[in-house]
């Protein structure tokens, strides 16, 4: 077993330096590092490349690291709800480049499975498309997409050892398990760390192999975004 | 009288099957859901990685980690399960999904969909709808008709950034229900209870193809 265990979020992050490009799991805030967004942003690192499907609300995931002015770039799929994110991004102050949820996935995925790039219809006769190889296969256009290549993947699971072996849960699994393969670092925060052995191969999500510093979380507020529900009648 | 939202929602819900994976976006789309016929085995699909989407939780019971795309909280059912967001569009795709009901801003004769991007305005992005018009092989469209101002959103071309090309095939509104032509133009199908066919003509900017008689839309 080779230990992946480091003490917390200050640690996971020492070497996150100003201008790094970093990746960040979570749909909305389902699943997202909150340890270690709050280490990034107490460690005051700058010009930050983002990429994570969303940028967080005003006061809470990505959106602490907006109000800071940390992140030079954002590269995401869907950015509504977040004043302060329109307000840098129409002021020009904030770079973002939106791209398709399935593209920003499977980008991820190439990544992960050593794989330069992929072909995908989404996107096809957009402003998507500008500057981008099209490519006919039966008769279909599909837009080359490049894997990516992000220095840090910073992902959040429910469950991990210290192999570095993961499990999500529900919902909040998303874009974690692909960032995970992405990184060049992988760094996951897990809500209960477990010793080697106390997860059952047959049930892990992302392969210690991915993972190369895990911690035990802390203070998850776990924010919801819609608060829907049904009354018992 | 024009259709509400909920009656949008309705008229679409009678174009699901009996077996029909189903992804519903956000809007009107997310109602329909709520009017999907009895003895009808749907499931639905939430793009951020769930099949077998079940209703809202009771209160109380709300889980943080268990959302739709939309962001509510939702509950999973006996069959759902669960995946990762590369999985989820690789099985839109792949075409696994058999029908998309999305919303839209604007669309075109010949198809196209506008529904991301005002420009210098709104930048919300696209989410996952590029690559669902680009990949459905069912893609039925529920938006308005026209805009608070009475100008048509059914038009010769799209003139906001598209999110996809020649992909989209039914149009339901607060007025009628539509086919786009494989040649172009909006066939009018169906109408809403009491609107003129002349009333669907002027809120119509794009080509509209009227043949024969027009049935009032039903929802039973």
């Amino acid at each position: 077993m080779i230990n992946k265990v480091v003490s917390g979020a200050e640690e996971a992050i020492k070497d996150i330096s100003d201008g790094t490009t970093i990746m960040l799991g979570g749909f909305g805030l389902c699943g997202i590092p909150e340890n270690c967004i709050n280490a990034l942003v107490t460690k005051q690192v700058k010009n930050l490349t983002c990429i994570s499907n969303n940028a967080g609300v005003d006061d809470f995931g990505i959106g602490l690291m907006l109000k800071k002015r940390q992140v030079k770039k954002m590269i995401s799929s869907y950015v509504g709800e977040n004043a302060e994110f329109e307000r840098q991004l129409l002021s020009g102050e904030l770079e973002v480049e939106l791209i398709p949820q399935g593209t920003l996935a499977t980008r991820c995925l190439a990544a992960g499975y050593g794989m330069p790039a992929i072909f995908t219809p989404a996107g096809v006769g957009t402003e998507v498309a500008e500057g981008k190889e099209v490519r006919n296969f039966d008769g279909k256009d599909y837009l080359m997409e490049y894997a990516f290549d992000a220095d840090f993947a910073i992902v959040k699971a429910w469950k991990g050892d210290r192999a570095g072996n993961l499990i999500f849960r529900s919902t909040s699994r998303n874009f974690n398990p692909v960032m995970a393969m992405a990184g060049k670092i992988t760094i996951a925060e897990v809500e209960e760390l477990v010793e080697a052995g106390e997860l059952d191969p047959d049930y892990i999500h992302t392969p210690g192999i991915y993972v190369h510093r895990i911690f035990q979380g802390k203070n998850y507020e776990k924010r919801i975004e819609q608060r829907t529900v049904r009354r018992k009648s | 009288m024009a259709f509400s939202k909920e009656e949008i929602a309705q008229r679409i819900a009678k174009e699901i099957k009996d077996g029909y994976y189903v992804n519903l976006g956000i809007g009107i789309p997310t109602l329909v859901a709520n009017y999907i016929p009895e003895g009808i085995n749907v499931v639905l699909q939430s793009e951020n990685g769930l099949l077998g989407m079940g209703p809202f939780p009771f209160e109380g019971e709300e889980d943080a980690d268990l959302i739709n795309a939309g962001k509510q909280t939702i509950t999973t059912l006996p069959g759902s399960s669960i995946f990762d967001s590369a999985m989820s569009f690789g099985m839109i795709r792949a075409q696994k999904v058999d029908l998309t009901i999305l919303g839209a801003m604007e669309v075109s004769e010949n198809g196209d969909i506008a529904n991301w991007k005002i420009p210098g305005k709104m930048v919300k992005g696209m989410g996952g709808a590029m690559d669902l018009v680009a990949s459905a092989k069912n893609i039925i469209v529920a938006m308005q008709h026209i805009n608070k101002a009475g100008e048509s959103k059914l038009l010769p071309k799209c003139t906001l950034p598209l999110t996809g090309v020649k992909c989209i095939k039914k149009i339901v509104t607060e007025l009628a229900v539509l086919d786009i032509l494989p040649e172009g133009g909006f066939k009018l199908l169906e109408r809403a209870p009491g609107v003129s066919i002349e009333f669907i003509q002027q809120s119509t900017a794009g080509r509209l193809v009227i043949e024969g008689e027009i049935p009032e839309m039903r929802l039973d």
